[in-house]
C-alpha cells in the first residue's frame, strides 16, 4: 500500500513537472519580441504569411491567452512538439532520430564518472595525506574548473590530431556501411571514447571529491573500527563495510547532476560533431529554429526526470534500508 | 571578522587563490591601457603564430590579436559571473527566506517549484531563454541568474529554518516587531555566511555557462568572450592550436582562483563543518 502511495506521488510529480515546464515554453514564446506564430515559426527569414495563419488556426493564437495555454499543453500530452519549418519534418520526428546517440554518450559518461570517482576517491581517501591524495585532489580541482568544450578540444588537439590514435569527430567511418557488425560496433566505441570522457572527466572530478571525503568519514565510523579489532583484513573491511556507505551520497549526488550532464552533452556533441541531441540544438540555435529548441528543452527535462528515478532505484539496490518514499 | 580574515589568510587555497583572482580582476581593469584597440580590429597578419608578427598569443583567421581578446574576455567573464550571481542571489535569497520563516504552505509551494527548477537541465533552459530572447549583456545576465538559483533557496531555506529556531529571534518576535523586519534584521545576517561561500562558487559555474554559451555563438556580439574565441577558433584547431588553447586557459585560471577562494572562504566562515 505504501508502496503504491509512493509511485503515485511520484508520478503526480512528474506530470506537474512537465506541466511547469511546458508552460515554461509557453511563457517564453509569449515573451519573445515579435509575435508568437513567427517565433513559433522560427526566424528563418524567408517564412510565408500562409504557414503563420495555418500556425495561428493551429494554436489558437487570436484566443484568449489561457485557452492558447490549453491548446499548447493538449499538443504537448499528445506528443505533438509542432513542426520546424526549416526542416520541413515534425519536431517530435527530428529528435526521435536523434534521441540514440545521445542515449549513448549521456549513459556512458555517466556510468564512466560513477565509477571513476569511486575509484580514485577511494584511492585517494585511502591513503588521505599522502602524495598521490594531493595528486588526485589538485587534478580534480583542475578538471572542475575546465569548461567542458575546451577539454574536448584539448583531448581532441592531443589524441587526434597529434598522436592520431582515436578519430576526432563524427558517430562512424564514412566507410561504415561496408563494415560487418561487430567492426561497425567497434568503430562507434571508438569515436564514443573521447567525447564519453570529456563529457565524464569533469563529474568524475567532482564524484572523486565527494567520495574521498565520504569515505574519510566512513573510516572513522565505530562499525568499522570493529570489524577492524575483530580481525578482518584491510579489503575485506572496504569491501564489506566501507564501500556501500560511502558510495551512497555520490550516487545520490550523481542523480542531482543529470540535468547538468545532459547540459554538458549539448556542448560535448558540439565539438564531436556527435549526431544527438546536443548537435541538433546547435544547429538549432544557429538557424533560430525555436520549435527544435522548445522541443529539445522539453524531451530532455524528461530525461532528466526519468534518470533521476532510475538513480532512486539504483540507491534502493546499494542500501536496502531506504524505502519508497 | 580579523580572526575570519587571518584564517581565510593562512590557507595556502586562499593565498593562492585571491592572487590568481587579484590578476585576473587587474587585467580586466587595465585592458583598455593594456590594449587600446578594440579586439575586434584587425592587428597584423591571420593565422601568426605566438609570437609571429608582435602578437604574444599569435592572431586568429582574421587577424585579431587572440592576446587582446583575452584580456578585454576577462571583463565580460567577470562582469557576467558577478551580476548573474547576484540576479541568482536576489531570487535565490528571497525564495528560501520566505519559504523557510513562513513555513506551511507557501514552503511547500516554494520547494515544489524550486524542486523542478533543478531537475530541469539548466544550460538548455539557459541557451532557449538567450536564443529566444536574443543575446545581448542583460538577457545572458538574466538567463544564466534565472537557472542558477535553487542551490541558493535551498540553502538559505535550511539555514532561516535553524535561524528562526533560536532564542534571540523568538526574543525579537515577542517585542512585536514585523515578520518582514525579524527576517531581515535577525535571521538573514546570521544565516549568510554558507550562502556568501556557496555564492563565490556561483560566480565560477556563471562563468562556465558564459562561456559555453557564447561557444554555442549565444554571445553578445559586441563584446569579445573566450567562449567565442574558442568556438570561433575550433573549426581550425588543426592549424592552429593557439587560437583555443589560450583562452581556454584563461577559463580556467579564473574559475580555479574563484574556487580556491570559495573553499578557503567556507574553512575561514564555517570552522566547525570544514574541518573534519
Amino acid at each position: 500500500m505504501r508502496l503504491l502511495r509512493g509511485i503515485v506521488t511520484k508520478l503526480a510529480g512528474i506530470v506537474l513537472a512537465i506541466l511547469v515546464i511546458a508552460t515554461i515554453n509557453f511563457t517564453l514564446v509569449h515573451s519573445a519580441p515579435g509575435d508568437p506564430a513567427s517565433v513559433m515559426a522560427g526566424q528563418s527569414g524567408a517564412t510565408d504569411e500562409k504557414f503563420l495563419e495555418e500556425l495561428r488556426a493551429e494554436y489558437g493564437l487570436d484566443k484568449p491567452f489561457m485557452v492558447q495555454l490549453g491548446t499548447y499543453l493538449k499538443k504537448v500530452v499528445t506528443l505533438d512538439l509542432g513542426y520546424s519549418y526549416r526542416q520541413r519534418r515534425p519536431v517530435n520526428e527530428l529528435i526521435l532520430d536523434r534521441l540514440g546517440p545521445t542515449l549513448l554518450l549521456t549513459l556512458s559518461a555517466f556510468f564512466l564518472s560513477l565509477i571513476g570517482g569511486v575509484v580514485f576517491g577511494t584511492l585517494a581517501g585511502l591513503r588521505h595525506g599522502k602524495w598521490s591524495d594531493l595528486a588526485i585532489s589538485l587534478v580534480a580541482l583542475l578538471l572542475y574548473a575546465t569548461p567542458v568544450f575546451w577539454l574536448g578540444l584539448m583531448l581532441v588537439l592531443i589524441f587526434s590530431i597529434q598522436l592520431e590514435w582515436l578519430p576526432a569527430f563524427g558517430y562512424v567511418d564514412m566507410r561504415a556501411s561496408s563494415f560487418g557488425r561487430l567492426e561497425y560496433a567497434w568503430d562507434v566505441l571508438r569515436h564514443l571514447f573521447l567525447p564519453a570522457i570529456t563529457l565524464g572527466a569533469i563529474y568524475m572530478a567532482v564524484y572523486t571529491r565527494l567520495m574521498r571525503a565520504s569515505l574519510i568519514e566512513v573510516a572513522a565510523e565505530d562499525h568499522v573500527k570493529t570489524a577492524r579489532a575483530k580481525g578482518l583484513g584491510e579489503g575485506a573491511i572496504l569491501r564489506g563495510h566501507m564501500l556501500r556507505n560511502a558510495a551512497l551520497p555520490v550516487v545520490t549526488f550523481a542523480g542531482l547532476q543529470v540535468g547538468a550532464l545532459v547540459g554538458g552533452a549539448v556542448v560535448v556533441e558540439t565539438v564531436f560533431s556527435w549526431p544527438g541531441l546536443g548537435r541538433l540544438t546547435f544547429d538549432a540555435v544557429t538557424a533560430r529554429d525555436y520549435p527544435v529548441l522548445l522541443g529539445i528543452f522539453l524531451v530532455m527535462s524528461v530525461l532528466v526526470i526519468v534518470a533521476n528515478i532510475l538513480t532512486d532505484l539504483l540507491q534502493r539496490l546499494i542500501d536496502p534500508r531506504i524505502a519508497v518514499r | 571578522m580579523n580572526k575570519t580574515l587571518r584564517t581565510f589568510l593562512r590557507r595556502p587555497a586562499g593565498i593562492v587563490g585571491l592572487t590568481l583572482l587579484g590578476l585576473v580582476c587587474l587585467v580586466a581593469v587595465l585592458a583598455p591601457l593594456l590594449y587600446p584597440a578594440s579586439p575586434w580590429d584587425i592587428a597584423g597578419m591571420p593565422f601568426a603564430r605566438p609570437g609571429e608578427d608582435g602578437m604574444v598569443f599569435g592572431s586568429d583567421t582574421l587577424g585579431r590579436d587572440i592576446a587582446a581578446g583575452v584580456v578585454h574576455g576577462a571583463r565580460v567573464s567577470l562582469i557576467i559571473g558577478v551580476t548573474s550571481t547576484i540576479a541568482a542571489l536576489a531570487i535565490g535569497v528571497t525564495l528560501g527566506a520566505v519559504a523557510g520563516f513562513a513555513g506551511g504552505m507557501t514552503d511547500r509551494v516554494i520547494v515544489r517549484i524550486t524542486e523542478i527548477f533543478q531537475t530541469i537541465p539548466n544550460f538548455v533552459l539557459a541557451i532557449l531563454l538567450v536564443a529566444i530572447l536574443t543575446p545581448t549583456l542583460s538577457t545572458i545576465i538574466f538567463s544564466i541568474g534565472l537557472v542558477s538559483w535553487p542551490p541558493l533557496a535551498r540553502l538559505t531555506r535550511s539555514q532561516v529554518q535553524s535561524v528562526a529556531q533560536r532564542e534571540f529571534v523568538q526574543a525579537a518576535r515577542c517585542q512585536g516587531q514585523s515578520a518582514a523586519s525579524v527576517l531581515v534584521r535577525h535571521v538573514l545576517p546570521n544565516a549568510i555566511s554558507p550562502i556568501i561561500v556557496t555564492g563565490s562558487l556561483t560566480v565560477a559555474a556563471a562563468i562556465l555557462i558564459e562561456a559555453a554559451l557564447s561557444f554555442m555563438g549565444l554571445g553578445d556580439p559586441n563584446h569579445m568572450s573566450w567562449g567565442y574565441m574558442i568556438g570561433a577558433g575550433r573549426t581550425v584547431i588543426r592549424q592552429a592550436w593557439w587560437m583555443s588553447v589560450f583562452p581556454g586557459l584563461a577559463i580556467l585560471l579564473t574559475v580555479v582562483a574563484i574556487n580556491l577562494v570559495g573553499e578557503a572562504l567556507n574553512d575561514a566562515l564555517n570552522p566547525r563543518i570544514s574541518r573534519s
